[in-house]
């Protein structure tokens, strides 16, 4: 199973933040979207950092006044990022091992969407109880 | 009016596809016991189950059996089939909504993904998608062509729809005669000159796509070797680490049987199935007629993406195969649907969880909605369309406990019959299908086959005296 299969039931657009937004804008939006983690891009559309629940409140823990702040000042700037072609196994291996929980996928450059641990895990479990449900769909036949 | 999902105003669904996912659909909206549903599903074809039919392997027929479980969902007073009827040629987005409070297309991948590399469409270089739905009995293909007079084929892919296709050519008349392949597909293999068949894997063999049970089968053919070449499946530093790292059982698993056949040699059978890894075809070759008589291949090594995927990269060093056939099986692709919203990047219907959106406003389509293949790309076994029209007709179910239904001017069961009526006087219900289905199973009792398949809507229809 590869990247690709998870971005594909999850519509066209693609949200991102600018690094200048403040943390306040940057949890409204995670709030509304009902999404953990934002990426945040410049001007050309390039990835500069990314930017989840928990940076958020790690903030608002330790910095005065933190949800006036922008964006750019608490993000995570090394950014991994995924290809459409990436096998969820590799990725969900490499999620636990360098502990990141939001992939933002990328396509010749572009931004084509962001896959989140939470994603890998549904489509794994659906893929098992198909598989399940599948033995189980010719035993009923068999006994039918 | 009453409301929507009652007895006396059930909600009237129609489900485009009659594959897994439109039977999996019907079947989680009548397990629900809150409303009153009344489904409509449609196919192209006369007949019923999608690529359980037309794709699944024919000496694959314990998957088969899937379909008792489908048939009982048809038996209920609340379900009927159109098949035959082509969504886009006998009906359309509109006609649909002034009939249906929902839609939901399940279609499936219709097509095959292309290599994209030159000489892809010289004669004799085909699409595995064909071949299936040609050994299949599918009646767009009964009347295709396959040159199965050369002794060379190359399958390019190491999917398990590639396996499939090994395993048919790699068969002996023997091991055939006892499926429901199509007869003139049985005619033609009976008499293959095809001798060597190659799969090629552009990854390494932790990374094929095929499943154990599956690789398993090629070394039980009664008259085919199968080989592996000691030095393609030694495991390179890379594959070794993550596997080091993360013992996955199934890939373990894999790696033993393919080990195991590199280790056997020929024992002298007929025909001889290898499974190549790592190389990558750059170009096929044709003559001067513009027939296929080699391919071009590149040697890949593996390299680690940010994320942790092995993927090929190409080296400088090449080789050709010579080989007179090429399937290539690098995947399925999905078409878009007249009138309904379409994802070009993954080739899907365009959605949300299966809710279809609209590309303008980025909002749900009141009504529409998708499951399967072609909400997910062409990926999983039978079974994993399950979850997915789950996750489907759960949107279903809450967008019409909230009322963002369609407001349909005819919702009565009859007033769709009499449009498919005039649509398409030639309709096939599920009672058609039953009995086309006993006759299929009777001719083939008499042969010892599971079945024998009608493979075309002229044959169908006077088998029903029509
Ligand atoms: C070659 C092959 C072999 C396979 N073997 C196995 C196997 O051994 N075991 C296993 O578990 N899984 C197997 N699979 C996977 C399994 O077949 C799929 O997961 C499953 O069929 C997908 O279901 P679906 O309903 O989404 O699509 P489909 O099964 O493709 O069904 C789609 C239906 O929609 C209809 N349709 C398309 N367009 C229209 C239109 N415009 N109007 C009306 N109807 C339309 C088609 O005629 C078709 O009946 C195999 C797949 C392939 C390709
Ligand atoms: N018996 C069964 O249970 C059964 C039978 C048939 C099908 N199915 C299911 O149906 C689904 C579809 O099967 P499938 O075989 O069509 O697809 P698949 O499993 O996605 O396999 C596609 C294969 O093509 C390769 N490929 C893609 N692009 C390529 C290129 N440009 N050059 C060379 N190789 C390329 C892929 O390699 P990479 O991995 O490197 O991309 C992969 O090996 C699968 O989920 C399968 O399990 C199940």
């Amino acid at each position: 199973m590869k990247v690709r299969t998870i971005l594909a039931t999850k519509g066209a657009t693609v949200v991102t933040i600018r690094p200048q937004q403040s943390l306040r804008e940057a949890a409204r939006l995670l709030a509304e979207h009902n999404i953990g983690a934002r990426v945040a891009v410049n001007e050309a559309g390039e990835i500069v950092g990314i930017i989840s629940e928990r940076d958020i409140i790690r903030a608002a823990a330790r910095l005065d006044e933190a949800l006036s702040r922008p964006v750019s000042e608490i993000m995570t700037k090394e950014v991994i990022v995924g290809l459409p072609n990436d096998d969820l196994i590799a990725v969900a291996n490499a999620m636990t091992e360098k502990r990141f929980r939001h992939l933002p996928i990328v396509e010749r450059r572009e931004m084509v969407g962001i896959i989140s641990m939470g994603d890998i895990v549904k489509c794994q479990r659906d893929q098992y109880k198909g598989e399940i449900d599948t033995l189980e769909t010719q035993i009923i036949a068999d006994e039918t | 009016m009453a409301n929507v999902g009652t007895d006396a105003n059930p909600l009237r669904v129609a489900v485009i596809g009659a594959g897994p996912s439109g039977f999996y659909v019907a079947d989680h909206l009548f397990r629900q016991r809150e409303f009153v549903v009344e489904l409509d599903l449609f196919d192209r074809l006369p007949t019923p189950f999608g690529l359980v039919r037309a794709g699944v392997a024919p000496d694959h027929q314990k998957i088969k059996s899937v379909t008792k479980v489908f048939d009982r969902i048809a038996s209920r007073p609340n379900f009927r089939f159109y098949g035959n009827v082509e969504f886009g040629t006998h009906v359309n987005v509109q006609d649909l909504r002034e009939h249906y409070h929902q839609i939901c297309y399940t279609t499936g991948a219709q097509t095959d993904r292309r290599m994209g590399i030159p000489g892809e469409d010289f004669q004799r270089s085909y699409s595995t998608t064909e071949f299936v739905t040609w050994y299949n009995g599918h009646p767009d293909c009964r009347d295709c062509q396959f040159d199965l007079s050369q002794e060379r084929v190359a399958v390019v892919g190491v999917g398990n729809v590639a396996v499939d296709v090994a395993r048919i050519l790699s068969s002996t008349p023997d091991e055939l005669v006892k499926t429901d392949i199509a007869d003139y597909a049985l005619e033609a293999l009976s008499c293959s000159r095809v001798k060597e068949i190659t799969l090629l894997g552009r990854r390494g063999p932790a990374q094929a796509a095929f499943t154990t049970p599956e690789i398993k089968e090629l070394g039980e053919l009664a008259d085919a070797d199968v080989v592996v070449l000691p030095e393609e499946v030694k495991l390179d530093d890379l594959s070794r680490a993550t596997l080091e790292h993360n013992p996955d059982q199934a890939t373990i698993r894999k790696l033993e049987i393919l080990q195991e056949y590199s280790k056997r040699g020929t024992t002298g059978k007929s025909r001889k199935l290898t499974i190549r890894f790592l190389v990558s075809p750059v170009e096929l070759i044709g003559d001067e007629v513009g027939q296929v008589v080699g391919m071009r291949l590149v040697r890949n090594e593996l390299y680690a993406t940010e994320a942790g995927t092995l993927r090929p990269k190409h080296t400088d060093q090449f080789e050709e195969l010579p080989v007179g056939l090429v399937f290539r099986s690098v995947g399925y692709r999905g078409v878009p649907l007249p009138g309904v919203p379409f994802n070009d990047k993954w080739s899907v219907i365009l959605n949300e969880k299966g809710r279809v959106i609209n590309p303008n406003t980025q909002q749900p389509v009141v009504g529409d909605y998708t499951a399967g293949w072609i909400k997910r790309g062409p990926t999983g076994v039978v079974g994993t369309n399950k979850p997915d029209a789950a996750e489907t007709a759960g949107c279903m179910l809450e967008d019409l406990a909230r009322d963002s239904i369609l407001k349909p001017k005819q919702p009565e069961v009859a007033a769709a019959r009499s449009l498919i009526r005039e649509r398409q006087p030639n309709y096939f219900t599920y009672a058609d299908w039953l009995r086309l289905d006993e006759l299929e199973v009777t001719k083939g009792q008499a042969a010892g086959r599971p079945r024998i398949k009608f493979t075309s809507l002229e044959d169908m229809l006077s088998a029903l005296g029509r």
